[in-house]
């Protein structure tokens, strides 16, 4: 407890509650936490205050002979229905706000959240902005997590692309996952939700202010489980419908055509960005990867082999290692990746992969 | 703790046929041996557990990345929470009940006395398998202690080495828990009723009932991820018609019940050390029993308080979170039963004293921040942060470990025929409890704010709470060598210890020599 006060004094900037909640879910459960802390602080203040009378008063040196007593029904009957009462006066408002918080229904906007080992993929099933598709990762450059450069403000918090809603609609996030168990967790919101592959959980807020909010994956999920951040940009009514429009023309222009046959010079560069962002993190940058866990791709005798080889291993994964299936990807990102990596750092196939012959394999 | 000076000549009165040196340790089927043995291999897994608390500690003393890389992180935060939970806190409690429930209860051994050999010599295989772990391809396990598949189905050998390890430490503790049972209900002297036996019998009664019940489900869960991980069946995989969440069921039916098979024999210590320096008898006996007992049966049906985010439908939460209120109310049974055995006691405060009075404030704190946990609303905010992080370790570290701590000083007189040095000991708790709390209180602010368990970096905002709590490990983990220095004092020399060195302690243990002769209660004595 002392500590406790000391460190309240001299390091009064330090958050020492919950997050400033933005919904009014996010209000119930803050109150409720500081209700049961207060309540939890005087009972343990009342008790430790009898053992701390006891421990200066009752002192053997202090020449205090002991009683002899050693029961009492009527005491021992007084405190076991005594905190009976505390206990139910807690759990109404506890049990109101559990009820508020999984009603999912009446949502305006419907996100489909999914994990990915380690990044989040974003799906706007049902309102305005249906049809955006996205994946977010981790911004913050390497170099600031090696401690070479200064780090930025929102260090491991910042991504490429922010999921962005607008304020005051019921927003329901659906959570799954494509490989292990994930956690959708932002603290301002009060909301998190396990993502589970092969399974779809939903949980919803209401935001009431702009501005942007940032929370982590919860849920240990492998080697890069520090490095998956979300990041939610709450907006008005009009930005939103702004973002949605510009999304939308983004989304059609960056559409590949599947049928298109590429040069190996075409697909190496959009394959290097897709590498960078869903493979260097593991196989490095460099192809060398980490080994024994994560194998080095140059030299590597499936990236060398058959193209069947590696594309099985693309889209199926290899179960009983760290490598995951990658289907969720397009056609035309995986035919790039694996043409990129049987043409860089030494590795020289020459070949190329189309994105028909991944359209092909899927089937 | 240690080989009785002097222990093996008794030996040689009674039984000539005695081996000695290693020999003796690897044959011997003497309670007191083997308490020692586990005494002793606790507290080296506790300082190899300790080493790998003060890697995760380093790194997370600054942001970024500065000792190990986060594969190494997570296989840290993984084998130290097995090796603590199932190589430390565990055998460390057996070790008390070898040694000391023969002698409360008037016995002259063990009920099976060559089992007890085996299950402690079960344990230093599993403890190599475990570490060893950290040398072969891939590494160790690196999915927490949870183990929470698919995530396991992905790790390399050492997986396989950790759930083989699991099954060793599981069979040890069963046999330990049955040899415990069959010694208290059969071999107590004539005249101990069960309701008159020492508390601390009592509450390793019902903890080896609980060990009984769910190490085998805890066998049953890893040995389904080694199945689905090797032989292609699917009970933790959708896409094969099972589910992940199954897993979490499985293991926290074991899990919470764990939480309390460390927990009960802590209370069982403190209940027999808090009267012996209060000079006044323990307040409440019958409700004492009957709470841990409430504690024990309670502790089987809230598993899933530790799953609330996994997507349960709404009555499945209400239903856990009342469910596990209710444990408040025989635990705060036992915490006032604790004060009132203080009030108007005639109260000194030696080591042990020191270390019960550590427990009961701190062990509280961490029951309250546990209570704040079961609220599901809250709960949700906080599940796989710090904050949980800072309330198990007020529960395990402050609870468990102090009362271990208490436990120890009051026995080693009895152990080693000498007094401890009383300076030494109180320096080890007060640095203890000081550490403790730099260490874990500010957690519970990292917890609040949003910082997530289990990550090897983090953001800005929280680089003051995690130095503090860094420096607090550092120094937490060395003043547990002060402990180490007393033990050894201890055995070496000092002053000499009479058979009841505590005026105000009671039970059968107290009428042996001081040290406890090898053989005791050859003919079991008169208990009025």
């Amino acid at each position: 407890m002392g500590l406790f006060l000391l460190s309240g004094i001299s390091q009064a900037e330090m958050k020492l509650n919950l997050q400033e909640p933005i919904t009014a879910l996010g209000r119930d459960v803050y109150d409720l936490h500081l209700l049961m802390t207060i309540v939890c602080g005087v009972i343990f203040v009342a008790v430790f205050g009898v053992m701390f009378w006891s421990v200066f008063v009752h002192r053997k040196s202090a020449g205090y002979k002991a009683a002899t007593f050693h029961e009492s029904t009527t005491v021992e009957i007084l405190w076991t229905i005594v905190p009976v009462f505390i206990l139910l006066g807690m759990a109404w408002p506890a049990t109101k706000t559990i009820l508020a918080m999984r009603d999912t229904t009446n949502a305006d906007i419907t996100i489909k959240a999914t994990g990915y080992q380690w990044k989040w993929g974003y799906d706007y099933l049902k309102g305005t902005g249906e049809g955006i598709s996205f994946v977010s990762t981790l911004s913050t450059p390497q170099p600031q997590v090696r401690n070479e450069v200064a780090k930025g403000e929102n260090y491991l918090l910042e991504v490429d692309n922010e999921l962005v809603v607008p304020v005051g609609k019921k927003i329901r996030i659906l959570t799954t996952a494509n490989d292990v168990i994930h956690a959708w967790w932002v603290p301002a919101l009060a909301v998190k939700q396990d993502a589970v592959p092969g399974f779809i959980r939903d949980t919803w807020f209401r935001a009431e202010k702009t501005g942007t909010y940032r929370g982590q994956c919860a849920e240990l999920c492998g080697k890069e489980h520090g490095y998956m951040p979300i990041v939610v940009k709450i907006v008005t009514e009009e930005e939103y419908a702004a973002w949605v429009d510009g999304k939308l023309k983004a989304m059609a222009a960056a559409a590949d055509d599947p049928n298109k046959m590429y040069l190996v010079e075409e697909l190496t560069p959009r394959g290097e960005k897709v590498f960078a962002a869903n493979c260097a993190a593991c196989h490095q940058a460099n192809g060398q990867g980490l080994p024994p866990a994560f194998p080095p791709l140059v030299g590597s005798k499936v990236v060398l082999g058959p193209q069947d080889g590696q594309i099985d291993i693309l889209l199926n994964g290899k179960s009983g290692t760290a490598m995951a299936a990658f289907k969720h990807l397009s056609d035309t990102e995986l035919a790039a990746v694996i043409t990129y990596t049987r043409n860089s750092w030494g590795n020289a196939t020459g070949e190329v992969v189309q994105p028909s012959d991944i359209k092909v394999a899927r089937e | 703790m240690a080989a009785i000076p002097g222990g093996a000549d008794h030996a040689h009165d009674h039984d000539h046929h005695q081996p000695s040196g290693i020999m003796r340790w690897v044959t011997t089927t003497n309670h007191k041996d083997i308490g020692s043995m586990y005494l002793w291999f606790s507290f080296a897994m506790f300082l190899v557990g300790g080493v790998m608390a003060l890697v995760i500690r380093a790194e997370l003393f600054q942001p970024g990345l500065q000792v190990v890389d986060p594969d190494r992180f997570n296989q840290m935060t993984t084998l130290h929470g097995l090796i603590m939970v199932f190589g430390a806190i565990m055998p460390a409690f057996v070790g008390f009940a070898n040694w000391m429930i023969p002698l409360m209860i008037g016995a002259s051994d063990m009920a099976f006395a060559r089992m007890n050999n085996w299950s402690f010599w079960l344990l230093p295989p599993a403890a190599i398998l475990l570490t060893s772990s950290l040398l072969v391809p891939g590494g160790a396990a690196a999915s927490g202690w949870t183990l929470y598949p698919p995530l396991t189905v992905q790790m390399g050998i050492g997986m396989d080495m950790a759930i083989f390890a699991v099954h060793i430490l599981g069979i040890s503790s069963i046999m330990g828990s049955i040899n415990i049972v069959t010694t208290l209900l059969n071999m107590r002297a004539p005249g101990m009723t069960l309701m008159k036996m020492p508390l601390f019998c009592w509450t390793w009664l019902i903890t080896a009932y609980l060990v009984i019940a769910v190490m085998p489900v805890l066998a049953g869960a890893v040995t389904m991820i080694l199945t689905d991980r090797h032989f292609g069946t699917s009970f933790f995989n959708a896409a094969g018609g099972g589910d992940p969440v199954l897993y979490q069921h499985i293991f926290w039916f074991f899990g919470h019940p764990e939480v309390y098979i460390i927990a009960i024999p802590a209370f069982g210590v403190v209940s027999q050390v808090i009267p012996a320096f209060s000079r006044k008898p323990l307040f409440g006996y019958a409700s004492m029993v009957y709470a841990t007992s409430s504690i024990a049966i309670l502790s089987f049906i809230v598993w899933a308080h530790h799953m609330y985010t996994v997507g349960m439908p709404v009555a499945g939460q209400l239903y856990f979170m009342f469910a596990t209120m209710l444990i408040a109310i025989p635990t705060g049974v036992k915490v006032f039963n604790w004060v009132a055995t203080m009030w108007r006691g005639s109260l000194s405060f030696e080591t042990p004293m020191l270390f019960s009075i550590g427990f009961l404030f701190l062990f509280t704190l961490g029951g309250f921040s546990g209570l704040v946990l079961s609220m599901t609303a809250v709960d949700i905010q906080l599940h796989d942060s710090y904050y949980v992080v800072a309330h198990f370790h007020y529960v395990m570290v402050a609870g468990a470990l102090f009362s271990a701590y208490a436990g120890a000083y009051y026995w080693l007189p009895k152990w080693t025929g000498h007094m401890y040095d009383e300076k030494l000991g109180k320096l080890h708790f007060w640095l203890s409890i000081v550490f403790f709390n730099m260490t874990f209180f500010v957690q519970h602010f990292l917890g609040l704010a949003g910082m997530p368990r289990r990550i090897p970096d983090y953001s800005l905002q929280f680089a003051e709470f995690n130095m503090i709590s860094s420096i607090g490990a550092f120094g937490f983990g060395l003043s547990q060598l002060v402990f180490l220095v007393v033990v050894l004092k201890c055995i070496k020399g000092g002053e000499k210890a009479s058979a009841k060195p505590w005026d105000g302690a009671e039970g059968l243990e107290w009428t042996v020599p001081s040290p406890a002769p090898h053989h005791t209660f050859e003919t079991p004595p008169v208990f009025k």
